[in-house]
């Protein structure tokens, strides 16, 4: 029998149901995805059953307490605005996407790289894999990057993506979401994750979001809509703030 | 002390990543032609021992005179095209990007790091299916190292690249097993 939306619906519950009683019971809140959740299919044979082996602070020499840098030289001017990639227009509600690159002490993660990838507006990828019957756009590829300036902060100018189906279960879709992925000052710091959008009704179907079983950790994934960020007769504006998680600030310092 | 943010979930990187994310000599650190590159290269295995097609995997390591400083130009970018350049053949960036191929393979040209302690190549995996990326390590040579020496035998083999495969002393092979026998051992960093 295929896998149906009520089947993975159940499962989400008993994990999430399992976490809170787990925190309620005392054990510590995880900000993280599980790597082990099978209600994500595809995590099955992709999550390690050993545990982490954890490097401890005190060696200023780990190569992993510093990082990549990147330059003028690594991106253009153009790159932060998916809607100029090509001859038109993509089509689509077009909007901007800024916020800060922050350290765990609100510290700002300056000159560092920010790229973006995501779907078009009828929830397809420029990929060649993805072949479900959405149009693609031939005025959008949905990639982009920029470096972060002096306070941290970054913006693209791109148009909303849009949900589209895939496999893990029948009629699965996932919620609208844009793919970030960032470095901080140290390589221990790499982030990969996808904001979201305010009140995506498709939220409590989606076993990759779910994954995240702490309910505030899930809604720091969520954008804000901002008005003062909506530009006047061009775009509509969403504020996400980036917090890298990582090895103690201190720990960084003495590695530099 | 001001209580500290709490930080971005992690995510997985999807499958639809393969336009955006890799970049031209992502694999090429090593300038062209340089007489000392070395290889670093294997297979990402699933826990059925399936290779996987569709893992990216950063590098980051110490330059070949220990400077852990980096520089930019891993990724340049073509500002009259739009399109990539490639590296500049000259300066060693520290940064590597590569995903593995249709056979779950990966294969990394770089030059030597000269890290404090025995040499090794920081590796961060990513994949489809895997919703929180892993950090692990390749050494190029066995011997006292904390970490190594703080893990059973059969698990620290895991984390030392085999040298010669392919004939070759300049080759090392390194493969990653997610889950499962001979599972690698990944590492969190507090």
């Amino acid at each position: 029998m295929a896998l149906t939306q009520s089947d993975i619906d159940s499962e989400i519950k008993d994990q999430q149901d399992a976490y809170d009683k787990a925190v309620a019971g005392g054990a510590p809140v995880l900000h993280h995805p599980r790597r082990d959740y099978a209600p994500y299919r595809s995590s099955l044979l992709r999550h390690p059953k050993q545990p982490l082996v954890a490097v401890s602070g005190g060696d200023p020499e780990t190569v992993e307490l510093s990082g990549p840098v990147f330059g003028v030289t690594d991106i253009t001017e153009h790159d932060s605005d998916l809607t100029i990639h090509h001859r038109g227009e993509p089509i689509g509600e077009r909007m901007t996407v800024s916020g800060r690159l922050l350290d765990r002490d609100g510290r700002p993660v300056r000159g560092q790289l920010v790229e973006i990838w995501q779907a078009n507006a009828a929830g397809r990828y420029a990929h060649l894999r993805e072949q479900h019957p959405a149009p693609l756009d031939p005025n959008f590829t949905g990639v982009g990057r920029t470096l972060t300036d002096d306070q941290g902060r970054y913006s693209f100018t791109t148009i909303k993506p849009g949900p589209y189906p895939w496999g893990n279960h029948t009629n699965a879709w996932r919620p609208a979401h844009i793919h970030f992925s960032v470095f901080g000052t140290a390589f221990a710091q790499r982030l990969v994750t996808q904001m979201y959008f305010p009140s995506d009704p498709l939220f409590r179907y989606d076993p990759i979001l779910q994954s995240v079983t702490d309910e505030a950790a899930r809604e720091r994934l969520v954008a804000t809509y901002d008005h003062d960020l909506s530009k006047p007769e061009f775009s509509m504006g969403y504020a996400w703030d980036i917090v890298l998680d990582g090895p103690s600030a201190t720990w960084i310092e003495e590695g530099r | 002390m001001a209580e500290r943010l709490l930080p971005t979930p992690s995510h997985t990187v999807g499958p639809f990543y393969g336009h955006a994310l890799p970049f031209p000599d992502g694999s090429r650190m090593a300038p062209q032609g340089h007489p000392d590159a070395i290889s670093l290269h294997g297979y990402v295995f699933d826990g059925a021992g399936t290779p996987i097609p569709d893992a990216l995997l950063d590098f980051w390591q110490a330059a070949p005179d220990g400077s852990l400083t980096g520089a930019p130009g891993s990724m340049r970018r073509d500002p009259s095209t739009g399109g990539f350049l490639g590296r500049n053949g000259v300066d060693f960036t520290g940064y590597g990007r590569v995903p593995t191929d249709a056979d779950g393979h990966y294969a990394l040209h770089t030059l030597r790091p000269g890290n404090a302690g025995l040499p090794y190549i920081s590796v961060c995996v990513f994949a489809r299916g895997l919703t929180h990326h892993l950090f692990t390590r390749a050494y190029l040579a066995d011997g006292p190292d904390p970490l190594l020496d703080s893990l059973p035998a059969e698990r620290r083999a895991t984390l030392v690249a085999t040298e010669g495969a392919n004939g070759s002393n300049r080759t090392y092979r390194f493969d990653i097993r997610l889950q499962g026998e001979g599972e690698t051992v990944f590492l969190e960093f507090q």
